[in-house]
């Protein structure tokens, strides 16, 4: 039966055959075996690789170059810049990155990098929270994710997070959309194979923010995130969401010990 | 209105030496062809002319068109004559101008 | 049974071809808006006649560097290098490049001084579909040299809204 269905797209072929192995598959796919994990990094052109091994040629990092600058202006009615009170980002924000989603006690949940820096907006320097996607935000969340390059992710699963850990696993393997497919049937079961030509990766979100091909700018993992989703064919999430924090923070979990590689280039 | 550049010249090379420049600046370059989300076409926003010049004389000159993709990114080549400084000059829509340098000793 | 199964799956299977091809369209869309102004072999030929004027074309001298399979058509990494001693007597003035499927049909004009060195470059296109580009060198004694490659363009599976 199977063998009499033809499309005239090669493309539609390729999504149909997916669907229809995911229609066989139980609801709870398998994880990826710790060790055969791997960045997007390795599933790039070799140009494209390229383009994010050169701190002179990845556009990454000119955004890094606005986040320095942030991070050195005074801002707010307290009138105070970040470096005012944590000094040399080199230093004071080594690793930090790694550890984000973190558990805030205020929030009694685990936020994101983005909302720490807003947290850190309001109530130290007395400024307006910055945007979503907005340069600035992007600028300052990319140097303080440079300040962790190298180091392997590190996200806390202790007593506090796991039930949000568990929440955003429940997301990454859940069937959505009218496609009626989770995160989990391609990125944990089907990595490495092709969809429309392109591999498809394992989905780690160890390069963020990115300098995507696609968007010719920086982006959140939120952003990448809600992209998935329109791509599914599911109504992405709001900006800001518990459950894309909840899901960044499974994803974190489920790349822990990948090397961070922001700002990363992605096609 | 000054853009980020990321500007790579080698801080030392040898007289007669063929050092290699590469360049990128932060811009849209946005193509004209684009239809925005209240479908009207986006104007069009790019950077169309590229100078670089060694102790004032140019060494290189380049004319983009939209179909170069954003946040130009340039690389070429110069003979290392004489220290001294190399300038980028960037300009385009609406008024758009940039400039750089960077100082290179030569042995 | 097997009769409502095999009309299921037809009407799954049109959804999805169409569901593909809208993606395709969307994401195309997002770099080419109007389909009625696009470069076409013609409107490239008469781009590279500007320049070249009536001297024959010669391939040869010139060689593009550029991926055969792009991952994303917004920024394709291309290299164009000419075989020049460069010396005062005997180099390469300009280097034009040229498109056969975008809107319209240059991509960059490159000029070299005495001083250069190499006659090479390195810079990042977009390219609106699968096409043909078309590098052009011109050098001091007054030919026209030129090489010529094919690019495949994929879009990446999972499509943006414009929001």
């Amino acid at each position: 039966m199977l063998r009499t269905l033809f499309f005239t797209s090669w493309r539609g072929n390729a999504i149909f055959a997916i669907a229809m192995l995911a229609a066989t598959l139980p609801v709870f796919a398998t994880e990826i075996p710790l060790a055969d994990r791997r960045s997007d990094y390795e599933f790039m052109g070799a140009q494209t690789r390229a383009m994010q091994d050169d701190d002179s040629a990845n556009p990454g990092m000119l955004g890094v170059l606005d986040g320095e600058a942030l991070w050195n202006r005074r801002d707010g009615a307290a009138g105070k810049s970040c470096a005012d009170c944590h000094n040399d980002a080199r230093s004071s924000m080594k690793g930090v990155a790694a550890r984000y989603p973190a558990y805030s006690p205020a929030q009694g949940r685990p936020i994101d990098l983005e909302a720490r820096i807003n947290q850190c907006r309001t109530d130290e320097q007395k400024a307006t929270p910055m945007k979503f996607e907005s340069k600035e935000l992007l600028g300052l969340t990319a140097y303080l994710a440079l300040q962790s390059r190298g180091m392997p992710i590190d996200v806390a699963a202790d007593a506090r997070t796991q039930p949000f850990i568990a929440a955003g696993r429940e997301i990454f393997n859940r069937r959505q959309g009218q496609i009626n497919m989770s995160c989990a049937q391609c990125h944990d079961d089907n990595w490495g194979q092709k969809l429309a030509g392109a591999p498809v990766p394992q989905g780690h979100p160890n390069g963020y923010p990115v300098y995507r091909l696609e968007w010719q700018s920086l982006g959140s993992l939120q952003r990448r995130l809600r992209n998935c989703m329109s791509g599914m064919r599911a109504e992405p999430y709001a900006y800001g969401a518990i459950e894309n924090v909840d899901l960044e923070l499974y994803l974190m979990w489920r790349a822990r010990g990948l090397k961070m590689e922001a700002p990363a280039v992605r096609p | 209105m000054t853009a980020r550049a990321l500007i790579n010249v080698p801080a030392k090379a040898r007289r007669g030496e063929i050092i290699e420049i590469k360049t990128l600046i932060a811009h849209p370059m946005e193509t004209g062809f684009r239809v925005g989300l209240n479908g009207a076409l986006i104007p069009r926003d790019i950077i169309t002319t590229f100078r670089c010049t060694y102790n004032g004389e140019e060494i290189f000159r380049a004319e983009f068109s939209p179909a170069i993709a954003a946040n130009p990114f340039l690389t070429f080549f110069t003979v290392a004559t004489a220290t001294g400084t190399i300038a980028f000059q960037w300009e385009g829509d609406d008024g758009f101008s940039a400039a750089e340098s960077a100082p290179i000793t030569v042995e | 049974m097997t009769d409502d199964r095999a009309k299921d799956r037809a009407t799954r299977r049109d959804f999805l071809a169409n569901t593909a091809r809208l993606a395709g369209g969307i994401a195309l869309a997002s770099v080419v808006a109007t389909q009625t102004s696009r470069a076409t072999p013609a409107t490239m030929a008469a781009a590279i006649k500007k320049v070249v004027g009536e001297a024959p074309l010669r391939k040869g001298k010139v060689a593009i560097d550029v991926p055969p399979l792009v991952e994303n058509g917004n920024t394709v990494p291309l290299t164009v290098s000419v075989d020049s001693p460069m010396t005062a007597a005997n180099h390469v003035k300009a280097i034009h490049v040229f498109n056969e499927k975008n809107p319209q049909p240059n991509v960059i004009g490159v000029h070299f001084g005495p001083r250069a060195g190499k006659a090479a470059f390195s810079t990042r296109i977009k390219l609106a579909d699968s096409q043909k580009i078309i590098a052009v060198a011109q050098l001091s004694d007054g030919s026209f040299w030129s090489d010529e490659a094919d690019v495949i363009v994929t879009i990446a599976a999972c499509v943006e809204d414009l929001q």
